[in-house]
């Protein structure tokens, strides 16, 4: 039986459907959560896709924080639930304290959408164990408010952990120390800027980088579920 | 020294998605007696101790720079003049 | 303050016959004014006023476009892929016997100069209503702009604000943005163009209709609430009251856009579609309430009446005939049988979206509109939406044509040495109409749902439909406004072969065309004349191609003063491919790869890039067209892809063959090795545009058979060298060499750079 990972679907959630395909081709079985409902439906893992939530209005992710869904999620993440939050899903995490730091206006102001060369810095995370130690991957990096900022102990709280997740190679916003994606301290709540499930076909995506991220997570649960 | 800020809204007439979203957002805490929210940018500049014309250089910047005239209105209060 | 305002009823206009009435400033004629009398047997209310002067305007009845536009209708190829056509929000074809496609271009001109960012964000959300209004899912959007100089102080202002506009809303409502073309020249600096296009997908069987048919079904209004947004040009009507209100904003001509709401009715509207509780749905577009009422009711077979204190309002102390000639963004009308009004609220109000039920279908055959229970509108629906004035305006051949076309760009001063010949390459490459737009383009998302296989900078954008069978759709948006200066017919019509080959050059075939007409004020006859002219050429060509014109639109009154704008038809045109994973990619295969020339190089340098760029010169002849040429080369293309005989295809067009090498090598990274045909003029070979060519890379061992195709189809073919990732750029043999770090140091950045950036 396969997993069954969740993708929440916020008003102004836009890349739900490509979550869930990504999750189908890497093997597992989506199911859609909805914001306003407070039940997950049993799902093994959840993922927050990319979009502009509520519009994004105030800050990315600041109203999101306060759906039905997310009171569910943050408790499922606090038992060791995989949760992953990608780009506006990354935002919302941030703004629900289940990560740390913030997504701020990109240094250049501009919403710019390029290709991201990363390092994947930890394989110690449920959404990165199939890479190999320092992958270098790419995925699409497409965003305005992407610049990774926190205050300098954090920063050095989460280098010291093993915390900081993936690395730009190439910095296209100005984040800081590079960083492109953040795990919490138990490993399962991951937040990246960059699009896994927008590289995972070689016909529409840069690389098809972006299943080995839910292939990890299958990976993850699979281990969990023959201990 | 002189401290100017500048509030620029948009006009009242124009649509203000983020003030809508907000507004929308207000009953998941709980606040159901609100009727609008509107969000606008606070700008703040300080001017050398001996500028001068603080107003009427404030009233150049808001006008050609801080708020769009089409859309945005914009109110200056001088602070320590 | 109460909710009570004192109107103009039907009654107070049946008491009152002589009341002076502001029709002129309305923008109504004395005969058109007298003509509302008669429909309506008495003087029209203020509202009613209002009504057929926003009808009847150019904009809504294309009053002086009609007597031309109907050639379309009498040309047009039939084909039994064509499922809805002109009239419609949009033109729907068939793609296989499961899925439509609906696509469809829309100028929003002149709100983008006025205010750049929102002006360029509420027409892509107009057109994206658009394709929602037929019942399909929007699946990505692109955009053909033009700009004046790029140097000129309010290209600064408007070009960052319009790409700001499109990408903002594109990005915010989850729309790939797929190509377009960005063109800039003087004839533009007070009236850029915007021309957005959006295309979207549907099983055939959820085509909705905008008829509002079936008495006692409600009408309901779904979406932003209404506010003042764009009534400026009702605002004689103010009533003294309001006036005095002191607000000096009060009467906005700018509307601004919310892309959020508009995701939220795509996914409204298409589980609405999908769970059969719509009758009849019409988008909101430029002329609001007064459109959507009286075109859904004219399209009906009854009436129609609405309360229109009902609607729900933004702003306070709305009149009658504000709340009906509103432009505010993100909303439609819907059409419900009275059983399933309920549902449709409640799925509305899942989402965080409005619905409110403003009225019913009668059968009296009238459309009446009461407020607070006094009627303030009662007329024929057919009246405002069908029955508008019609004009054959005078048209008159420009007096300078003949001049302009002894005036050759062939006889102008050409570089002589290689060297020369070497810096133009470079030079043009940097030039802003050749140079890389990824400054632009960058601001786009592009990969959204998944479904992009080509993007910019390819020819076309290839987009998939269907994950299981493989099949898509390609578009490409061209337009070339001086070609249209010097011969606004053969103009009209490099502009429809250009997109048709771009469409072609990625492997699929072309099945339908839409167009945006953009032209300077139909009052002067010169510009009529430019507009019968383009109008007859892309009907003529359409007709010769075998591919429909299914919709579109045209923007007048793009002049400052008595200076009109380049006559620019931009053209759409969409092609199906059954594999997307045979899309033919921009490009240069792989090492060893020939590359060669299809179609034949003739010196045809009137109204290219090399004349404008090196001498500032319009004149002469456009490049010739040749549709039958372009059929063959389209079937040899979709056939290669088909076989899998090509590695990359490029379409050459502005800048000839050296800028289709430029953009070939800067994006694949290989180099060329390319040595010209014996006895051809190097210039002459790298820079004439003439149409009909396109380069493509063909893989080893396949050179005989892409030959014998082409031979067998009377095309021409020259190799010209090959591919190689050892060779740095460009080595053109005998004559000069260009490394890839002098192509992209003149190739890219210049944007930015030119913006100040």
């Amino acid at each position: 039986m396969s997993a069954r990972v969740g993708v929440v679907t916020f008003p102004g959630s836009l890349d739900d459907r490509d979550a869930a395909r990504a999750v189908y081709l890497a093997g597992g079985e989506p199911v859609a959560l909805w914001h306003d409902d407070a039940q997950i439906h049993g799902v093994d893992a959840v993922f927050l896709p990319g979009g502009f939530s509520y519009g994004d209005a105030l800050r990315c992710g600041a109203i999101a924080r306060f759906s039905q869904v997310m009171d569910t999620v943050k408790a499922a993440a606090a038992q060791g639930m995989p949760v992953l939050g990608v780009c506006n899903g990354f935002q919302v995490l941030c703004e629900s304290h289940l990560l740390p730091g913030a997504l701020v206006r990109n240094a250049h102001l501009r919403y710019r959408n390029r290709p991201a060369r990363l390092r994947v810095e930890t394989t110690r995370t449920a959404w990165t164990n199939a890479f190999a130690p320092e992958a270098e991957i790419v995925l699409p990096a497409k965003h305005g408010e992407g610049r990774y900022v926190a205050d300098e102990a954090v920063l050095d709280r989460l280098e010291g952990d093993g915390r900081v997740v993936f690395r730009y190679l190439d910095n296209p916003n100005g984040s800081m120390r590079d960083i492109a994606g953040v795990a919490n301290e138990a490993g399962n709540v991951v937040g990246l800027m960059p699009h896994p499930e927008h590289a995972v076909e070689a016909l529409t995506g840069p690389s098809t980088d972006g299943l080995g991220i839910v292939a990890s997570v299958l990976a993850h649960l699979s281990e969990g579920a023959s201990r | 020294m002189a401290r100017v800020v500048v509030d620029v809204m948009l006009k009242s007439e124009i649509l203000d998605p983020q003030g809508e979203a907000v507004l929308g957002a207000l009953p998941r805490l709980g606040v159901t007696d609100v009727s609008s929210v509107r969000i606008g940018k606070r700008v703040e500049i300080e001017f050398d101790e001996n500028a001068r014309n603080v107003e009427e250089q404030s009233r150049v910047i808001a006008d050609q720079l801080l708020a769009n005239p089409v859309i945005e209105s914009f109110a200056i209060s001088i602070e320590g003049a | 303050m109460t909710s009570y305002v004192p109107v103009d009823t039907v009654g107070v206009a049946s008491a009152t016959p002589d009341e002076k009435q502001p029709w002129a400033e309305l923008g109504l004629k004395d005969d058109e004014y007298q003509r509302i009398r008669e429909i309506l047997g008495r003087r029209p209310t203020q509202s009613e006023l209002a009504m057929y002067s926003i009808m009847w305007s150019e904009h809504c009845s294309y009053k002086s476009s009609k007597v031309h536009l109907r050639q379309f209708g009498q040309k047009n190829p039939r084909t039994p892929r064509l499922l809805a056509g002109i009239g419609e929000n949009a033109g729907v074809v068939a793609i296989d016997e499961n899925i439509a496609v609906t696509f469809k271009v829309e100028s929003h001109n002149h709100p983008s100069y006025v205010e750049p960012k929102q002006g360029a964000a509420t027409g892509v959300g107009g057109i994206i209503r658009d394709i929602i209004a037929m019942g399909a899912r929007p699946i990505a959007v692109m955009d053909s702009l033009r700009f004046g100089a790029i140097d000129h102080p309010d290209t600064a202002r408007v070009l960052p604000g319009v790409v700001d506009g499109i990408g903002h809303y594109g990005n915010c409502v989850g729309l790939p943005n797929i190509g377009g073309e960005t063109y800039f020249d003087p004839c533009y600096q007070g009236n850029p163009l915007v021309n957005a296009l959006s295309v979207g997908v549907m099983p055939r069987s959820r085509l909705q209709s905008m008829q509002a048919s079936g008495t006692g079904n409600v009408v309901i209004l779904l979406g932003a609430k209404t506010g003042r947004d764009g009534i400026g040009g009702v605002s004689v009507l103010a009533s003294a009251t309001f006036s005095e209100s002191g607000e000096d904003d009060a009467r906005p001509s700018v509307q601004v856009g919310d892309p959020f709401t508009e995701k939220l009715l795509i996914e409204v509207c298409l589980e609405l579609f999908d769970a059969q509780l719509v009758v009849g749905v019409q988008d909101l577009g430029g002329a609001g309430l007064t459109c959507a009422l009286s075109e859904t009711a004219a399209a009906g077979d009854g009436g129609m009446h609405v309360d229109l204190e009902l609607v729900p309002l933004r702003a306070k102390g709305m009149e009658p005939h504000d709340i009906l000639a509103s432009e505010s963004q993100e909303r439609m009308l819907l059409i419900v049988d009275p059983a399933k009004a309920e549902e449709v609220l409640a799925r509305a109000h899942r989402w965080g979206l409005l619905a409110t039920a403003i009225g019913t279908v009668t059968d009296t055959g009238r459309l009446v509109v009461d407020f607070h229970g006094q009627t303030v509108v009662d007329v024929p629906p057919k009246s405002l939406a069908d029955e508008g004035p019609v004009y054959n305006r005078p048209l008159a051949e420009p007096n300078d044509l003949g001049l302009i076309a002894v005036d050759r760009a062939e006889t102008l001063p050409r570089p002589a040495t290689d060297e020369e010949i070497r810096q133009t390459v470079l030079d043009m490459a940097a030039s802003p109409n050749l140079c890389d737009k990824s400054w632009i383009t960058e601001q786009y998302d592009s990969s959204v749902f998944g479904n992009t296989v080509l993007g910019t900078p390819h020819d076309a954008g290839v987009v998939r439909l269907d994950e299981r069978t493989g099949v898509g759709i390609a578009i490409s948006l061209d337009g070339n406004g001086r070609f249209a200066r010097l011969d606004p017919y053969h103009g009209a019509q490099l502009a429809l072969a250009e997109a048709y080959r771009n469409v072609a050059v990625t492997g699929a075939t072309p099945i339908a065309v839409s167009d945006c007409l953009n032209f300077g004020s139909p009052e002067d006859p010169h510009v009529m004349w430019q507009f019968e002219r383009a109008v007859t050429g892309i009907a003529d060509g359409c007709q010769k191609l075998g591919i429909p014109v299914t919709g579109g639109n045209v923007s007048f009154y793009n002049q400052t003063g008595r200076e009109a704008i380049h006559p620019t038809p931009v053209i759409g045109v969409l092609g199906v491919i059954e594999d997307v994973a045979r899309r033919i990619p921009l490009g240069l295969g792989r090492t060893g790869d020939t590359i060669a020339l299809i179609g034949t190089t003739e010196e045809e340098l009137s109204g290219s890039e090399w004349a404008a760029v090196k001498h500032g010169h319009l004149g002469g002849v456009p490049p010739k067209v040749d549709l039958d040429h372009e059929m063959k080369l389209a079937d040899l293309l979709s056939r290669l892809a088909e076989t899998e005989q090509l590695a990359a295809a490029h379409d050459l067009s502005e800048g000839g063959l050296a800028q289709a090498l430029v953009e070939a090598i800067s994006f694949s990274g290989m180099g060329a090795q390319i040595l010209l045909p014996e006895g051809a003029d190097p210039f002459t070979y790298l820079f004439s545009e003439s149409s009909g060519r396109v380069l493509v890379v063909i893989p080893r061992g396949q050179e005989l058979a892409v030959r014998s195709a082409c031979e067998s189809r009377g095309l021409p073919i020259t190799p010209l060298g090959v591919a190689d990732a050892n060779t740095d750029g460009l080595h053109l043999r005998d004559h000069f060499d260009l490394s890839r770090d002098e192509i992209d140091a003149a190739f890219k950045g210049r944007i930015g750079a030119r913006l100040g950036e």
